[in-house]
C-alpha cells in the first residue's frame, strides 16, 4: 500500500527573483538569482546538492541549463515540462528523490523567460509541443485567454449571471489581487485598480477583458528540499511537505459531449490526491491560505469551487463577502497571484510555494496573514480536456 | 442512352460589396469570397451542394475548373475530392486558363460518360477573380462555384448536343505573376472577341438543329458586362422578360468559369419537364450546349439554391475590409503575432480524413463518436474498436464561445466555439461567415471547408462551423 508524501520530505531553502520584465536577465541570471538566494536562506553550500530538476515550459533544453551557470559539476539533472504546473512538478520529483532516500539534498528551479519572444502574450507555445505537424490543433488556434473565455460564457449561462453581474464578479477576484499585489515587493505589478476600471477595461477575449488576464513576466524561483530527519540540522522552521497531487486531463473537454466548461476535474482529481495525502478532509476549514492559479479571473473563479472552497455555483457569494481578501476566512492569492505577481509558466508553481512557505515561517512583510498553519498552492496549465495540475499541500 | 446533368448545385458567398459597403461606388451588389475562402473551398461547397442525396462512391471522376487555382503546380482537384468526400482514388483533373474552363470541363465530361469510360463524372467550376483596384471592372465581377453531376442514369438534363470554336484573341488576360486581370481597349475586344464570335456559335447550334428562337425555353449564357448580355439576346430574337436567365450581374457578378454554369444552376431551379435550354460561354471561342429538361429534375430540386444563396447574404461593411481579404490592402494586425507554422506535408498527408474529409471515429463497442479520430475510446476505453464517422454533413449546436480580440484572423474578432454535434460528439471549432451580434448558446451551426492559412506556398485547409445559411 502506497504511503504518499506526507512529512517525508521537506523545505530548507527558497528563492524567487522580482517578476516582471526583466529587459537585464537572461533566463541564467534569473536561475542564479533565485538559486542562490535558496543556498543563503538554507545555508548550504553549492556543493552540498545531490542532484537537481529543472522546469521551463518554453526556454531552454537539457539539465545543462541549470549545470552551466551554477556551475553545478556531474550530478544528475533533469529537466522537465508540464506546463503551468511544470516548476510544482520538478518540486515534486526532488521531494519524491529525498523521500526515497536516494539522495539528501535535492533542488528545483522554475524558470522562464518570456519576454524576448516580443509578443505581449504566449506564443501559444505548448503548440511547440503539441504539434502534430499540422498545426490544426485546439491548442494551435484556440490563444489562451478564449480557452479560458469559453468557460467564463458557460459559467455565466449555467449559473444564470447576466453579463454585468458577471463581469462584477470577476471585477473582484482582479481587484483583490492587484492590491495584495502592491504589498508584494517582488511582484510585476504594483497597481491598486478599481471595480469599475476593471469591468471597463478593453476586451481581450469576450467575455474577459484586460484585467482578467495575468501579467505575462519573466522569472524564476527556486527551492531546496531534504528529509525532514535532516532538515532540523539547518532551521527550526523548515516546511513539510504534506500533499502531492497531479493529474492530467486526457481531452474530455474536446471530445465528450457532456464536458461542462463550468468545472475542471483535474483540478478536482488533483485536489483530492493531495488531500488523502494531507488528511484534509474540509479544504475550507483546514487550510489557511491558498496560491491557486488566476492565469485568468474567471479560473480563479471556479478554482474555488473545484478546490472545495465554495459549493457549486455559490463562489460568487463568497467573493462578494470577502472570503478570499487579506482580511477573509480563507486568503487566496495573498502575494497578487498570478494576476499581478505575474506568470513566468515554468516558474510560477515554486513562487506560489515560495509565499506560501514564507507565510508559514512569519515572514511575508506587509501581507503576512496571522499564524497560518496549512497552505495550498494549485496550478492549472494547457486547455480545458488538456490541463495538467498540480496542487501541492505545505505545513509547519 | 441518355447523357446528360443528373444533378446540380452551387454556392455563392455570404458576403457583398454593395450600396451597404462604406467606399463601394457602384449601384450593383456583387459576391464576394470571405478571406479564408479561395476556388478550393467554394469549389467543395458547391460540389457537396450537389451531391446531396447522391452515393459519392459512384462518382468516377472530379474536374475542376477555375482561373484561379490556389496551386499553380500540384491538382487542386484532388483536394475539392477529398473535401466532398468522394472515393479516394477518384480521377482528379484541373481544367483552367479558360473563362471556358467550366465548360470545356462539362463537354470533356459529357464526353467521357458518352464514351463509356465513366458513368458518372462531377464537374465542379469555382473562381475568385481579383480585379484591379477602382477598375470598370471591379464592379462586375463576383465570386462563386458551381457543381454538375453528369451520368447516364436518371437524367434530369438531357445534353442533346453541343458545338465550339476557338478563336485566338488577346481581350482578357493575366500572366505569370499579374494578380489583377489585364483588358485590351473595349471597342477591339467587343467587336473583334465576344460580339463577333460569340452569336454566330449560338446560331450556328440553333441553326443544325433548326430552332428558332421561340423553340426555346431559355438562354443561358455569358457576357462580360450587363449591357452586351442585352445586346446579344435581342440580336439573337429572345425575349428578355420571359426567355434570357439573369446573368446576375446586379446581384452576384460574373464569376468567371463559374459563372455560365451558376446561371445554369439558376435556370434548372425553375425548369420544368420539357423545357430547352440553350447554354453557351465565351472564352478564346465559344462553346453552346443544347439541353431538355426531364421529368428527373423534379426529384433534385430540394437542395438550397442559387436563388437561396443569394437571398443569404450579409453586406461588408466597407471597401477596407475587402481590400484586406483580399489581399490588396495589407494591414498591420491588432498585436504583433508570431507567424503561421508551415505544416508538414508528411502529417498533412496522414490527416487527411481528420482535416479534409472531417472525418472522426465512432466506437463500435459504445457507440460513442468522437472527433478527432481516436484509437483508444474517450467513453469505454475500447481500443481500435471504431468505424469511420463523418462529421462534415453532421448540423451542431454552439455549446459555448468566445469572441477573440487577438485571434489570427483577417475578420475580428476570432469566433471560437465548442460545439456539440447532432448524433453525438463534439469539437472545438472556428466559426466563420458569423455576425458577433447574433451569438449565443444553443445556437445551430453547420459545417464549411476552408483555408486556415497559407505558409511557405502550403495552403492548409481545415473545417470551420459556421451559422446555418437560410
Amino acid at each position: 500500500m502506497a504511503e504518499g508524501i506526507k512529512d517525508k520530505a521537506a523545505i530548507i531553502g527558497m528563492g524567487c527573483v522580482k517578476f516582471g520584465e526583466n529587459w537585464e536577465q537572461s533566463a541564467a541570471d534569473m536561475i542564479i538569482d533565485a538559486t542562490y538566494e535558496a543556498y543563503e536562506d538554507a545555508g548550504i553550500e553549492p556543493k552540498d546538492i545531490n542532484a537537481a530538476w529543472v522546469g521551463t515550459s518554453q526556454g531552454g533544453v537539457r539539465g545543462t541549463q541549470l549545470a552551466v551557470p551554477l556551475k553545478l559539476e556531474y550530478i544528475p539533472i533533469s529537466r522537465l515540462e508540464n506546463a503551468c504546473a511544470t516548476a510544482t512538478d520538478a518540486f515534486r520529483n526532488a521531494c519524491y528523490a529525498v523521500a526515497a532516500g536516494v539522495y539528501d539534498i535535492a533542488l528545483a528551479v522554475g524558470v522562464e523567460k518570456i519576454k524576448d519572444t516580443g509578443f505581449s502574450g504566449l506564443e501559444t507555445s505548448y503548440a511547440r509541443h503539441t504539434a502534430q505537424g499540422t498545426w490544426l490543433d485546439p491548442e494551435v488556434f484556440v490563444g489562451m485567454p478564449a480557452q479560458f473565455a469559453l468557460a467564463a460564457t458557460r459559467y455565466f449561462h449555467r449559473y444564470g449571471l447576466s453579463y454585468d453581474e458577471g463581469k462584477r464578479t470577476l471585477a473582484k477576484i482582479s481587484m483583490k489581487s492587484h492590491h495584495n499585489g502592491t504589498l508584494s515587493p517582488k511582484a510585476h505589478l504594483h497597481r491598486e485598480i478599481t471595480l469599475e476600471q476593471a469591468i471597463n477595461a478593453p476586451i481581450i477575449a469576450w467575455p474577459l477583458g484586460l484585467f482578467d488576464c495575468c501579467g505575462v513576466s519573466d522569472g524564476a524561483s527556486a527551492a531546496i528540499v531534504t528529509r525532514p530527519d535532516l532538515a532540523k540540522k539547518f532551521r527550526g522552521d523548515y516546511i513539510t511537505v504534506k500533499g502531492l497531487g497531479i493529474t492530467c486531463g486526457a481531452s474530455q473537454a474536446e471530445l465528450q459531449d457532456d464536458y461542462d466548461f463550468t468545472h475542471f476535474e483535474e483540478t478536482v482529481t488533483a485536489a483530492r490526491l493531495a488531500y488523502q495525502e494531507a488528511g484534509i478532509k474540509e479544504p475550507r476549514k483546514e487550510i489557511d491560505l491558498a496560491s491557486v492559479h488566476d492565469c485568468f479571473s474567471i479560473t480563479e473563479l471556479i478554482n474555488y469551487e473545484d478546490l472545495g472552497f465554495s459549493p457549486r455555483g455559490k463562489a460568487k457569494e463568497d467573493v462578494d463577502a470577502g472570503t478570499f481578501t487579506l482580511e477573509g476566512d480563507l486568503p487566496v492569492n495573498t502575494d497578487g497571484g498570478l494576476k499581478c505577481f505575474g506568470h513566468p509558466v515554468g516558474a510560477s508553481g515554486l513562487r506560489m510555494i515560495y509565499e506560501i512557505y514564507k507565510q508559514l515561517q512569519g515572514k511575508a512583510g506587509p501581507r503576512q496573514l496571522k499564524d497560518p498553519k496549512i497552505g495550498l498552492t494549485h496550478n492549472l496549465g494547457g486547455l480545458p480536456g488538456r490541463f495538467t495540475c498540480a496542487v501541492t499541500i505545505l505545513g509547519r | 442512352m441518355t447523357i446528360g446533368i443528373t444533378s446540380y448545385g452551387a454556392y455563392v458567398p455570404l458576403h457583398r460589396l454593395g450600396p451597404g459597403s462604406n467606399g463601394w461606388t457602384s449601384p450593383r451588389e456583387k459576391a464576394v469570397a470571405n478571406y479564408d475562402e479561395d476556388s478550393i473551398t467554394m469549389a467543395a461547397a458547391a460540389a457537396i451542394n450537389c451531391l446531396d442525396g447522391f452515393s459519392r462512391q459512384d462518382v468516377e471522376a472530379l474536374y475542376f475548373a477555375s482561373t484561379t487555382f490556389p496551386y499553380r503546380e500540384k491538382t487542386n482537384a484532388t483536394i475539392v475530392s477529398v473535401a466532398s468526400d468522394l472515393r479516394p482514388g477518384t480521377l482528379t483533373v484541373d481544367f483552367s486558363s479558360s473563362l471556358r474552363a467550366g465548360t470545356n470541363a462539362l463537354k470533356a465530361a459529357i464526353d467521357a460518360v458518352k464514351a463509356g469510360s465513366a458513368n458518372q463524372v462531377l464537374v465542379a467550376a469555382s473562381d475568385m477573380r481579383t480585379p484591379q483596384p477602382r477598375s470598370g471592372m471591379e464592379s462586375t465581377l463576383g465570386d462563386g462555384a458551381a457543381s454538375l453531376l453528369i451520368g447516364n442514369s436518371k437524367v434530369a438534363v438531357e445534353v442533346e448536343d453541343s458545338y465550339s470554336v476557338s478563336h485566338e484573341i488577346l481581350d482578357d488576360w493575366r500572366a505569370e505573376g499579374d494578380n489583377f486581370v489585364r483588358s485590351w481597349e473595349d471597342r477591339f475586344t467587343l467587336e473583334e472577341g465576344y460580339l463577333k464570335i460569340f452569336p454566330q456559335v449560338i446560331s450556328k447550334l440553333m441553326d443544325k438543329h433548326s430552332l428558332s428562337p421561340k423553340d426555346l425555353t431559355k438562354v443561358v449564357f455569358y457576357a462580360p458586362d450587363p449591357r452586351r448580355h442585352q445586346q446579344v439576346a435581342k440580336e439573337l430574337g429572345f425575349d428578355l422578360k420571359t426567355q434570357v436567365q439573369d446573368p446576375l450581374f446586379a446581384t452576384m457578378g460574373n464569376t468567371g468559369a463559374a459563372f455560365v454554369l451558376m446561371m445554369l444552376a439558376a435556370a434548372l431551379e425553375q425548369a420544368k419537364p420539357g423545357d430547352r435550354i440553350l447554354l453557351a460561354n465565351y472564352g478564346n471561342g465559344a462553346d453552346a450546349f443544347l439541353l431538355r429538361v426531364t421529368e428527373e429534375i423534379e426529384a433534385i430540386k430540394n437542395r438550397r439554391g442559387i436563388r437561396a444563396y443569394l437571398e443569404s447574404k450579409k453586406a461588408l461593411p466597407d471597401y477596407e475590409t475587402y481590400g484586406v481579404w483580399r489581399g490588396i490592402i495589407n494591414k498591420a494586425p491588432l498585436v504583433r503575432r508570431p507567424a503561421f507554422r508551415t505544416p508538414s506535408p508528411a502529417a498533412l498527408q496522414r490527416d487527411i480524413g481528420k482535416n479534409l474529409r472531417f472525418y472522426g471515429t465512432k466506437c463500435k463497442r459504445c457507440g460513442y463518436p468522437q472527433y478527432p479520430p481516436q484509437r483508444v475510446c474517450t467513453r469505454c476505453h475500447a481500443k481500435d474498436e471504431f468505424e469511420d464517422y463523418k462529421f462534415s454533413d453532421k448540423k451542431a449546436k454552439v455549446f459555448t464561445y468566445t469572441l477573440d480580440g487577438l485571434g489570427p484572423t483577417l475578420d475580428p474578432p476570432m469566433v471560437v466555439t465548442v460545439i456539440n454535434f447532432d448524433g453525438g460528439g463534439r469539437a472545438f471549432s472556428i466559426m466563420t461567415d458569423r455576425d458577433v451580434d447574433k451569438l449565443e448558446i444553443g445556437m445551430p451551426v453547420e459545417m464549411t471547408f476552408r483555408k486556415f492559412y497559407t505558409s511557405e506556398g502550403i495552403h492548409n485547409y481545415y473545417w470551420k462551423c459556421m451559422p446555418v445559411r437560410a
